[in-house]
């Protein structure tokens, strides 16, 4: 039985008191990584010696009686596509293998300045496009749950990271469910804040509209604690909100007595597996025995969410991947002339779903086609938006799955594009409307793998969202409690 | 809202992004981007009338900082992850049909 703690509060609470050195934490967590990371391949890359020195810094700290920090020796797992400066940042694309970043991503300051230990950088679907992780170009993350099923993704590796052991929290990025379905399909918590809580200064781009970082854990507590480090205006980001980061961790204990609760009637039915939506609607009956009104409401914009995001999304990629063209870094393919040179570089650096959605993308923005496809799909927005709104005037929160399903099998839904993106009809609406929304695990399916539910709440909503989800988590079956 | 993807099409947008496809690739693209572009049809049956466009979740304002020097990356940190550089600057080959 290893003596360190699992989770990233008690670790903080050990080594700010000296029980811990956070180098003992650290060797500890690289020890699981070495012995079972070559059968998960949740990390691209493992910061063996930057981590030893940032827990060797922390450990000076409190020898010297200072404060080590809000995060003090925690190991942190970083998805791929933070800027790590000096460090290699691929977004698990062979177009920027290789490359080393000249500038650390404001996240990536943030937890470091903290007290934490950045422990590795997390594989994902390339540039974040994926359901599964298997879109990496360094081979897929495994489950650790059953290593014979994907991970969900894009955010695949930082889940994987967190189920296995590897660190007690990791960070994401979210675009259309790339926190929240893969915190599901491994059965950890995950957070995505809302829009322009988080800086996404360094976190490199896939729909700017759409992105945002935020935190994965084993439990409720631990995401709080790492939001709190992460969140706040930074005016490196234009679209960052000027107010106070959140106080999370202090709702925690507040329960949910009177908080109304509705159930997404759009979201439970068709598409929606059994053993998933029951696992949800006895999720609703722990809030209602908890003194939550639980009601059913009806958002039917969502249902069209996917069309609009499988479009906007596309679209904005299209117009950031436009920088990959050989010329200031990353591969370069050699051709006669820059245009040859960049075709080039772009047909050898990109993978199969990057250039689907590239093509998507262009193809929805271009000439003739604009009006009939992005034009109508930010209208689209604009109704998901406003049904929201609706469902919030009668509602403090919103309760539903998070994935259609609990974690498929490797290969099941890699030869039809439009059977993995339906993975995504759960978490869509809320990048959409740039709400926030959690995923809490809740008991197991039918197979016995774990079930997410989500949780819905209006912009800036995240300390009664955080409320309601430590009511689930206390309630919860165990992670692989068969659903029958 | 409108025909069916072709694959002519394909490989029109296929040169406007930059990628060099191959005639199975743009068989394989031109199927599956269709059978996404379907699935979009459905926003096709709401009433979209008036109803205008939200390209960003926040109102966006400009954002505008005093006018004081700081410090940006380093030039030569940044040049050192390029493929090819020459006299401190970026190196492309030829442009506008010049012999390299």
């Amino acid at each position: 039985m290893s003596t360190i703690p699992s989770t990233a509060l008690e670790i903080v609470a050990a080594v700010r008191s000296g029980q811990l050195s956070a180098r003992e934490v650290l060797e500890d967590h690289l020890s699981r990584i070495d012995a079972q990371d070559g059968e998960i391949n949740a990390f691209n890359l493992v910061m063996t010696e930057e981590a030893r020195a940032a827990a060797a810094a922390v450990d000076a700290r409190v020898a010297a009686g200072e404060d080590p920090g809000p995060l003090a020796g925690v190991p942190l797992a970083l998805k791929d596509n933070l800027c790590t400066r000096g460090i290699p940042t691929t977004c698990s694309s062979r177009i920027l293998e290789g490359w080393r970043p000249p500038y650390d991503a404001t996240v990536v300051q943030r937890v470091n300045a903290a007290g934490a230990v950045s422990i590795g950088k997390t594989n994902l679907d390339e540039f974040a496009m994926g359901s599964s992780t298997e879109n990496s170009a360094f081979g897929p993350t495994r489950n650790p749950r059953d290593t014979g099923r994907v991970p969900g993704g894009s955010s695949g590796g930082s889940a994987a990271a967190v189920a296995a052991g590897f660190a007690p929290i990791s960070l994401g990025s979210d675009t259309g469910g790339s926190i929240r379905q893969p915190a599901a399909l491994c059965g950890v918590v995950g957070v995505k804040p809302t829009y322009g809580m988080v800086s996404r200064y360094g976190l490199i781009a896939f729909a700017s509209s759409l992105d945002q970082i935020g935190p994965f854990s084993t439990t409720v507590a631990d995401s709080a604690l790492l939001l709190e480090a992460i969140a706040g205006y930074d005016g490196r980001d234009s679209t960052s909100i000027d107010a106070p980061a959140p106080s999370l961790l202090e709702s925690l204990g507040q329960g949910v007595d009177g908080l109304r609760v509705g159930l997404v009637t759009e979201l439970m039915g068709q598409g929606i597996a059994p053993d998933v939506a029951a696992r949800v609607r006895q999720a609703a009956d722990a809030l209602t025995a908890a003194g939550a009104q639980v009601g059913e409401v009806s958002v039917p914009a969502a249902a069209y969410g996917l069309s609009a995001y499988y479009l906007i999304a596309p679209a904005e990629a299209s117009s950031n991947l436009a920088r990959y063209d050989g010329v200031r870094y990353g591969m370069r393919v050699d051709a006669p002339t820059t245009a040859e040179m960049n075709a080039a570089t772009r047909t050898a650096g990109f993978g199969e779903e990057v250039k689907r959605r590239i093509m998507l993308g262009t193809y929805a923005l271009s000439a003739g086609y604009y009006d009939a496809y992005y034009g109508k799909a930010l209208k689209v927005r604009t109704l998901i938006v406003r049904d929201f709104e609706k469902a919030y005037a009668d509602f403090d929160l919103l309760l539903t799955p998070t994935s259609p399903t609990t974690a498929f099998k490797f290969g099941d839904k890699t030869a039809d594009p439009l059977s993995m993106y339906l993975n995504d009809i759960c978490t869509i609406p809320t990048n959409l409307a740039g709400h926030p929304a959690m995923s809490v695990p809740f008991g197991g399916g039918s197979d016995g793998m774990p079930v997410g539910v989500q949780l819905l709440a209006p912009a800036l909503g995240e300390s009664t969202m955080f409320r309601a989800a430590a009511v689930l988590e206390a309630a919860a079956p165990a992670l692989d409690e068969v659903w029958s | 809202m409108s025909a069916r993807l072709t694959r002519d099409n394909v490989a029109k947008v296929a040169d406007l992004a930059r990628l060099n496809l191959s005639e199975a690739e743009l068989e394989r693209y031109t199927e599956q981007l269709g059978a996404v572009l379907d699935h979009a049809e459905d926003v096709a049956s709401l009433d979209l009338d008036g109803v205008p466009p939200t390209a960003h979740p926040l109102p966006l304002v400009n954002v505008l900082r005093d006018d004081f020097v700081v410090k940006g990356v380093d030039r030569d940190e940044v040049l050192s992850q390029a493929p090819s550089v020459e006299d401190r600057r970026f190196r492309v080959p030829a442009i506008l049909g010049e012999e390299p």
